[in-house]
């Protein structure tokens, strides 16, 4: 048994962790909430150098093909310093599909290019208001081409190339469209969020290139990435729990530092079992991420809710334990309570997994 | 990564499980396995002991102990092993020995002395001797260093005044493992001295006290003048703080088995009812505690495989370990309450004739006594702030004071 990341993975993660403290992710991440996305772009090129984006793009295709084991090590690392950079939208979400669902001209065509960090890409899923089922979206492609407004689209702003999630003839399908052609028009929109730039994208009459067809694709890709964005989860949630820990044992207040207080170190203690929980639930999810396990459904929807719930408590309860400071803009606790919203909602909300979840286990999915 | 089993491991769980499928049936989900064997039930001590026999002789009794004590000199993985393989089959639950096997021999091997540890391991092991732990008093619980008991020299002799509480199988018990305070001008820590206690001594009464689950499986122990010769003093005098740290580490680590309703019973029961409103599975909200309860009951599988990972790479284990007894309790509970809700009225009616709502009853009514036992979930949430986060200690009033000094409460407590 070794339910633990192998130590060459453990090596990369610590490379990983030197370079975002390094080039001061959280930083950026503030760079990008206040107007200034330009570091990002040059980050995402050494990241790309670094190999972070050809983990799962095999090596004929510029990829290095290390696996989803280590994969997932990143993104721990990633969500840990909410880094800026595309990785969820570029990655496990549009490499992912191409590496799963791509014919050779495809693969060709783009996994290099985003292995090698000269591009990155988006996903576009939701429609505003109207978003969730890919089979109730609104937009359409008929002969060849796609009409239709995807909103907020998540690093949408920066990248090349977009996986729409469009109706056919009353079908859900996956289209790959160039977002520099013609028919593509891209605003800026506000989110919660705010460390990523997201986008309202208009298309009319855009050219696209179909990637697969049905539900079942389009779940099985969001699954997959939600895996990974779990680690993101875990991770966000490790960093608010060091954040809050360093400083309760540094603020005094009536006397003795705040974390001798009970109810201080209660919380503190219900955020370490509820991250503990969740890094276990993710570890599990990872195993069946690497070995395609028939109980992938049951264990990605597992390690979400429970990496949403440890980050939710651990979120908001950094901001509390910070007292003031903790609600100014100036310190870092709103970056993680942001992102802890931005990540519980892309790919569907509590409900989309838990029926997920109990769907699985009815049917069988998993030994109980 | 992977989470199967190392060769020996596999090797060990094949063979447990050929064993356990000799004498025993595997139990399905719906015969609300372990609301039974009730613990103070002399009927479930007898089929427990059997069953207890029948280990020892195959070798699943003692599986961690030292060779020379009568154990099998084995691994806590393959004690896992076998527990992980026992829980799914249908044998007595009746918790006897628990504490003899877990936690008291394992302080003797630390603290006692080859002889008096031969008197009792094979006993022990076979189910013919049973022990109790006698810690917690009126005074200390929580703060178990508060203790009063008093345990005064005499030639050869210690001379044991005072009382304990809760002390659980105290009235099947043979021997315990006592603690006592032997000096109170010392701050509280340090006048402390344990000793093992023939429970048959005279001047030892045991009391049983009716729990709020109706049966009576703890008590009170009350010792009127009780010799215990020196030679049973375990560890040195003054130093039974330290043994009785020992036993409680090892009850925090045994204490993460699981207790009956497991996620499997509350799902099957969900899957089979039907409710006002349709089928309880396609009830969202139902849905949303089910899926919290699989979240958490996940967790510590995989929690437990991350311990497992450490021990069979011969490494210690992290301080995930800490959160097994808080995760573990809660969970129960609450699986307990959403159980006996699916019952709709009749989950108020205490008939035997649904095991499945009788083993969701009972729950209800024991898991308050899980969060309590062997550390609050206060007290654990202390330890794992202090120990493993780092924070520092609360403000005490009884640092550095003569035990005789420190402040009671307006009842003396
Ligand atoms: C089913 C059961 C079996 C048991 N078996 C045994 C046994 O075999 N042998 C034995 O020696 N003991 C046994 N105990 C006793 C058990 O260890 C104590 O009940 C437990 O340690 C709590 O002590 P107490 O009952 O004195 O409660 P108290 O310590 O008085 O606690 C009362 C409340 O105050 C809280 N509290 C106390 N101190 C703090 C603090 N520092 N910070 C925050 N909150 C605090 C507690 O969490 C609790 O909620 C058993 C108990 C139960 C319920």
């Amino acid at each position: 048994m070794n339910f633990d990341f192998p130590d060459e993975v453990k090596a990369m993660q610590i490379q990983a962790d030197d370079y975002l403290t390094q080039t001061n992710a959280r930083a950026a991440a503030r760079h990008v909430i206040e107007g200034a996305p330009s570091a990002a772009r040059r980050d995402w090129a050494e990241m790309a150098q670094m190999g972070w984006t050809g983990l799962i793009i095999p090596e004929h295709l510029g990829g290095n093909d290390i696996g989803y084991i280590a994969q997932c090590a990143l993104a721990y690392e990633l969500g840990r310093h909410v880094s800026p950079a595309p990785m969820a939208s570029s990655i496990y979400l549009v490499a992912e599909a191409l590496v799963r669902y791509g014919s050779d001209a495809q693969k060709q065509k783009w996994l290099p290019a985003l292995a090698e960090g000269r591009i990155s890409a988006c996903f576009a899923e939701a429609e505003g208001l109207s978003q969730g089922r890919g089979d109730l979206c609104a937009a359409q492609v008929a002969n060849g081409v796609l009409s239709g407004v995807k909103k907020p689209v998540p690093d949408g702003m920066d990248a090349e190339l977009a996986l729409v999630v469009a109706q056919e003839d009353g079908e859900t399908g996956l289209y790959l469209v160039e977002l520099q052609a013609s028919g593509v028009t891209r605003q800026v929109v506000q989110t919660i969020e705010g460390i990523r730039e997201h986008a309202a994208i208009t298309f009319d009459k855009a050219e696209v290139d179909l990637l697969v067809r049905g539900q079942t694709a389009l779940t099985d890709i969001k699954q997959r990435a939600a895996v990974c964005i779990a680690f993101e989860q875990v991770g966000g949630a490790q960093a608010c729990l060091d954040m809050a820990v360093a400083f309760a044992k540094e603020r005094f207040a009536f006397g003795r530092a705040i974390g001798s207080f009970q109810a201080i170190k209660h919380k503190l203690a219900d955020m370490f079992v509820a991250i503990e929980l969740a890094r276990s639930n993710a570890y599990f999810a990872a195993w069946a991420l690497s070995t395609d396990a028939r109980e992938l459904p049951v264990a990605a929807a597992t390690a979400r809710l429970s990496a949403g719930k440890a980050y939710w408590l651990a979120a908001k309860e950094n901001v509390q334990t910070h007292g003031g400071l903790g609600f100014t803009w100036e310190l870092d606790c709103h970056l993680y309570y942001r992102r802890h919203k931005a990540l519980k909602l892309l790919l569907g909300g509590n409900r989309v997994w838990e029926n997920r979840l109990i769907d699985g286990l009815k049917s069988g999915l998993v030994e109980l | 990564m992977d989470f199967r089993d190392t060769p020996e491991g596999a090797e060990y769980r094949k063979k447990a499980r050929a064993f356990l499928e000799q004498h025993a049936q595997l139990e399905p989900p719906d015969s609300g396995r372990g609301y039974r064997d009730g613990n103070d039930d002399p009927a479930a001590l007898e089929r427990a002991r059997e069953w207890q026999r029948i280990k020892a002789d195959a070798g699943y009794a003692g599986i961690t102990w030292p060779r020379e004590y009568a154990g099998q000199g084995g691994t806590t993985l393959e004690q896992i092993i076998y527990e992980q393989e026992e829980a799914q089959f249908d044998i007595p639950r009746g918790n006897f020995f628990y504490i003899g096997l877990g936690w008291a021999m394992p302080t003797l091997f630390q603290w006692s002395n080859k002889e008096e540890i031969l008197k009792h391991a094979g006993k022990v092991l076979r189910g013919d001797e049973i022990w109790c732990q006698l810690f917690s008093e009126p005074a200390g619980g929580s703060d178990l260093a508060a203790l009063r008991t008093k345990a005064v020299r005499d030639g050869d002799d210690w001379i044991i005044n005072g009382q304990k509480i809760w002390t659980s199988g105290g009235q099947y018990s043979d021997f315990g493992i006592l603690v006592a305070r032997n000096d109170t001008t010392q701050a509280k820590h340090k006048g402390l001295t344990c000793f093992i206690l023939d429970m048959k001594s005279p001047g030892v009464e045991v009391r049983p006290i009716r729990q709020m689950s109706g049966d009576s499986h703890f008590n009170e122990v009350f010792f009127d003048n009780v010799r215990i010769p020196d030679s049973r003093r375990l560890g040195e005098v003054g130093d039974g703080w330290k043994v009785a740290m020992t036993t409680l580490m090892n009850e925090r680590y045994n204490l993460v088995e699981l207790v009956p309703p497991d996620f499997e019973q509350i799902f099957h029961l969900a899957q089979n009812t039907v409710l006002e409103s349709g089928p309880a599975l396609d009830d969202p909200a139902i849905r949303e505690k089910l899926a919290d309860l699989y979240c958490r009951a996940q967790g510590m599988t995989y929690t437990n495989f991350r311990t497992m990972s450490a021990l069979s790479q011969g490494k210690t284990p992290g301080p995930e370990v800490s959160i097994g007894k808080l995760v573990n309790s809660g969970r129960l509970q609450e699986s307990a309450d959403l159980g006996s809700d699916l019952f709709e009225q009749s989950g108020m009616l205490m008939e035997e004739d649904m095991p499945m709502r009788a083993l969701f009853q009972r729950a209800y009514l024991y898991s308050p006594g899980w969060r309590l036992g062997g550390g609050t979930d206060e007290i654990l949430r202390n330890t794992i702030a202090e120990r493993v986060l780092g924070l520092p200690q609360d403000v005490r009033l009884d640092k550095g004071v003569a035990f005789k000094d420190i402040p009671t409460g307006p009842t003396g407590n």
